[in-house]
C-alpha cells in the first residue's frame, strides 16, 4: 500500500497534481490517499521531499530464473503471408540475444509454410520451431496456444516477444495466463536492465498519456506483445546460417472449441496504410465527409494512403482501417502530413515516428506543432486544394 | 441465458493532456465513466437477453466508487450488479485482476455467456476478457464485431483480424470480448434510471470470492511497473508563415525536396 509520511509530508500537493486517479488529496495539510489508489507510484516519484513510498510484500520466485535461457519470436503468419511485424521484432529480438548471449529463435505455426522459415533465419533467426499442419490452416486461441504453450514450457525460453496485431493480442494473454507469468501489451520500446539482465519493456499508457516501464520480476518468461511498425529489422541476409525444427504436436493440442466458419479478407485500400511511404491525414478540422474528399485527392496526387484521426472515424467520415493512433494503426512513412488534427496524445503515439511530419491547423496553440517538421497555422480548406494542385502540375511535368 | 458483462470505470483520458508548464498529467475535471468499450460489451448483453431470454448480471472490481459504474448499467438494462471491492485488490495486474474476476464468477454461480469491451481506456492492455475465459477453462474470442447467432448452446459471431474478419462459432459456456462497431449503446431508460437508483449493489470482498492471497493487487501480480515517465515530444518545429500562396510555395518546395 501507499505509505504517507506525515512528518516529511509538506503538503504542496504536487501528489495531487501528478495522480491520474485523483487518489490523492491533501487534506489538513499533508497528503490522504483514497480508496481508488492503483499504487502505480506517480506520486512517489514526484514528490520531493520524499514522503511516499509504495510497500511492497514480495512476491515469491518461482522456481529457479535461470534455467529459462533464449529469446523467442512468435513469426506471425496468415493468408499466405508472414506479418512484417514477425521481421521487426527478429530485429529487436536479435538485439536482446545478442545482449543476453543467448539464441534467438521463431515459432512459425500455420499450414503450407515452405519457405517461410528460411525468411526467419535470413531476418535474423537461429532457430525456427515449425508447426506446419493442416488443424493450423486458421488461427484459433486454442489451437494456437496449446502448442505455444506447449512449446515453451519445453524449451523455457527467457522472453516470448509477439506482435500486437489482432491475433498477438488475442492468444499471447491465454499463453500468459496458462503459464502463469507475466504479459506486457503493446510495447514501444525493449531493454536489458544491465544489473540483472531483466526485460524492461516499456509501453504507452492512458491513451499514450503517460509511459510506463514494466518488469517481470518473478516469473518466466518474460512475454510482450511489440506494437507494429516500431522496431527496425534487420536487413535481409540469405547467407545467415540457422536450424529449422520441425515440431509435430499431438493431434488433441491442435484441437479448437472454436471452429472457423469462414476467414473472410476485406478489400485493403489501393495503399496499405502500414506500409505506405506517405500519409495524408485528416482530423476534426475537416468538418465533414465532404472535407475528406481533399484528403484522399492529395494524397492520391502524392502517391500517398489516407489516414484518420479518431474524432474523424468516431464521427463516420471515414472507416476505422483508417485510424491512426493508440485504438488504431502506428505508422512510420517517410512523409506523414496531418491536416485539421489537433494532436491529441492518443493520434501522437501512432505517428510520432513518422521522418518528417507537416501539420497544417488552424490553430497555432495545437499540440501536432509540438511533433511536426514543418508547421503552418492556417486554413486547410484554402492550402490543401492549392497544395494539391500545385503538386498536380508538377507531376505532369 | 445467464449473462455476465464485465465493466470497469476508468478515468475519462479523452481529454487529458501533458501540462507543458509541470509537464504532469493536467487532470482537472476529468471524470470518471464506464470505460467505453463495456459500454457496447453491455449494449450486446442486454440485446442478446432481448433477443433469446435470460438475465444480465454486471459485474466490476474498484473501489467502492465504482458502484455509480454498477449503477449507470443497470440504468442501462443491467438486471443486477456485482462489486469486488477490496484494498488487498489495489494495484492488481492482469494476471491478479483476471484472478479476482474469475473467482467472483464462480462465486455468483457462473455464466453461459460473459462479455468484456476488447480493453480499458486507461490501461489498453486488452487482456483482460482472454485471461479470465483461461483461468475459468472456457473458449473465447476477441474483437467481435457482430453476433449472428446464440442458440442451441452455441454462439456464431465474426470477429476483426488485421486483414478482415472471421466467423467463427463456439459453445456456451464462452466469453467475448467486443469492439464498438458491434452496436450502438442505448441510453438509459426512466424506468432503468429508477430500478437503478434503488437496487443493492452485491458487494464481494476478497475472502468472499474465496481469492488466493497470492494471486491479488500488488503482491499477486506477475509484472511490476518501475518507472512511470511523461513522453518525449519531439522539438523541431519550424513554422512556414506569409500568405496562403506563399505557404504553399514553401510547402511544395519541401514535398519536392522530400519526394
Amino acid at each position: 500500500m501507499l505509505r504517507i509520511d506525515i512528518e516529511a509530508c509538506i503538503g504542496c500537493g504536487v501528489c495531487e497534481q501528478t495522480c491520474t486517479f485523483g487518489a490523492i488529496k491533501v487534506e489538513e495539510g499533508h497528503a490522504v490517499v483514497g480508496d481508488n489508489c492503483t499504487l502505480c507510484g506517480n506520486c512517489v516519484d514526484a514528490c520531493e521531499v520524499g514522503a511516499l513510498s509504495i510497500e511492497r510484500e514480495e512476491r515469491a520466485t518461482k522456481g529457479n530464473l535461470a534455467d529459462w535461457s533464449g529469446v523467442w519470436v512468435y513469426a506471425e503468419y496468415r493468408h499466405g503471408r508472414t506479418a512484417p511485424v514477425a521481421f521487426e521484432l527478429l530485429g529487436v529480438g536479435r538485439k536482446l540475444a545478442d545482449e543476453r548471449s543467448v539464441k534467438l529463435a521463431a515459432v512459425l505455426l500455420g499450414s503450407n509454410l515452405a519457405g517461410q522459415a528460411e525468411e526467419l533465419i535470413a531476418a535474423g533467426a537461429d532457430v525456427v520451431y515449425r508447426v506446419d499442419d493442416p488443424s493450423l490452416a486458421h488461427f484459433t486461441d486454442d489451437a494456437y496456444g496449446n502448442v505455444l504453450t506447449d512449446l515453451i514450457r519445453e524449451h523455457k525460453p527467457e522472453i516470448v516477444l509477439a506482435g500486437a496485431t489482432a491475433i498477438g493480442r488475442s492468444f499471447i494473454p491465454r499463453v500468459a495466463t496458462s503459464l502463469a507469468t507475466g504479459l506486457t501489451a503493446d510495447c514501444t520500446d525493449l531493454a536489458i536492465r544491465a544489473e540483472d539482465g531483466a526485460l524492461l519493456q516499456t509501453r504507452p499508457a492512458f491513451g499514450g498519456n503517460i509511459m510506463a516501464t514494466i518488469v517481470c520480476p518473478h516469473t518466466r518468461p518474460q512475454i510482450a506483445t511489440v506494437r507494429p511498425m516500431v522496431m527496425k529489422p534487420l536487413a535481409r541476409d540469405a547467407a545467415r546460417q540457422g536450424a529449422i525444427i520441425d515440431v509435430k504436436p499431438a493431434a488433441a493440442r491442435m484441437k479448437s472449441r472454436v471452429r472457423v466458419i469462414e476467414s473472410v479478407m476485406e478489400e485493403q485500400d489501393q495503399v496499405n496504410l502500414c506500409e505506405a511511404d506517405v500519409v495524408v491525414a485528416g482530423g476534426r478540422g475537416l468538418d465533414d465527409a465532404k472535407g475528406f474528399a481533399q484528403i484522399r485527392e492529395l494524397a492520391d496526387v502524392l502517391g500517398g494512403a489516407v489516414a484518420a484521426s479518431r474524432a474523424a472515424v468516431d464521427s463516420g467520415w471515414i472507416g476505422y482501417p483508417h485510424q491512426v493512433g493508440q485504438t488504431g494503426k502506428t505508422v512510420a512513412p517517410k512523409l506523414y502530413i496531418a491536416c485539421g488534427i489537433s494532436g491529441a496524445i492518443q493520434h501522437l503515439v501512432g505517428m510520432q515516428s513518422s521522418e518528417t511530419i507537416i501539420a497544417i491547423n488552424k490553430d497555432p496553440n495545437a499540440p501536432i506543432f509540438d511533433v511536426a517538421t514543418y508547421g503552418v497555422v492556417g486554413d486547410l480548406f484554402e492550402i490543401v486544394p492549392k497544395l494539391t494542385e500545385r503538386m498536380r502540375g508538377r507531376n505532369a511535368r | 441465458m445467464k449473462i455476465v458483462v464485465c465493466v470497469k470505470q476508468v478515468p475519462d483520458a479523452k481529454d487529458v493532456r501533458l501540462d507543458p508548464n509541470t509537464n504532469t498529467l493536467a487532470r482537472d475535471g476529468v471524470q470518471s465513466i464506464m470505460n467505453p468499450y463495456d459500454r457496447h460489451a453491455l449494449e450486446e448483453g442486454v440485446r442478446l437477453k432481448e433477443q433469446y431470454g435470460g438475465t444480465v448480471t454486471v459485474l466490476s472490481m474498484g473501489p467502492p466508487q465504482a458502484g455509480e459504474t454498477l449503477r449507470e448499467a443497470v440504468a442501462c438494462g443491467a438486471d443486477e450488479a456485482v462489486l469486488v471491492s477490496d484494498r488487498a485488490f489495489a494495484g492488481a495486474d492482469t494476471w491478479a485482476t483476471t484472478h479476482t474476476l474469475s473467482q467472483a464468477i464462480k462465486k455468483i454461480g457462473g455464466a453461459d455467456l460473459i462479455l468484456c469491451g476488447k480493453q480499458a481506456i486507461d490501461g489498453d492492455t486488452a487482456q483482460v476478457g482472454p485471461g479470465i475465459a483461461e483461468r475459468l477453462g472456457i473458449p473465447y474470442a476477441t474483437y467481435v464485431k457482430k453476433v449472428v447467432t446464440c442458440e442451441n448452446g452455441a454462439i456464431r459471431l465474426q470477429r476483426m483480424m488485421d486483414d478482415g474478419y472471421d466467423t467463427v462459432e463456439m459453445d456456451l459456456p464462452a466469453l467475448m470480448t467486443v469492439v464498438k462497431e458491434i452496436n450502438e449503446p442505448r441510453i438509459p431508460s426512466l424506468k432503468g434510471k429508477m430500478k437503478a437508483k434503488s437496487i443493492a449493489i452485491t458487494t464481494l470482498n476478497a475472502a468472499d470470492i474465496g481469492a488466493d492471497p497470492d494471486q491479488i493487487g500488488l503482491k499477486g501480480s506477475t509484472t511490476q511497473v518501475v518507472r512511470v515517465f511523461t513522453p518525449q515530444v519531439r522539438g523541431e518545429r519550424a513554422m512556414l508563415t506569409g500568405t496562403v500562396d506563399e505557404v504553399v510555395a514553401q510547402l511544395v518546395e519541401k514535398l519536392e525536396s522530400l519526394l
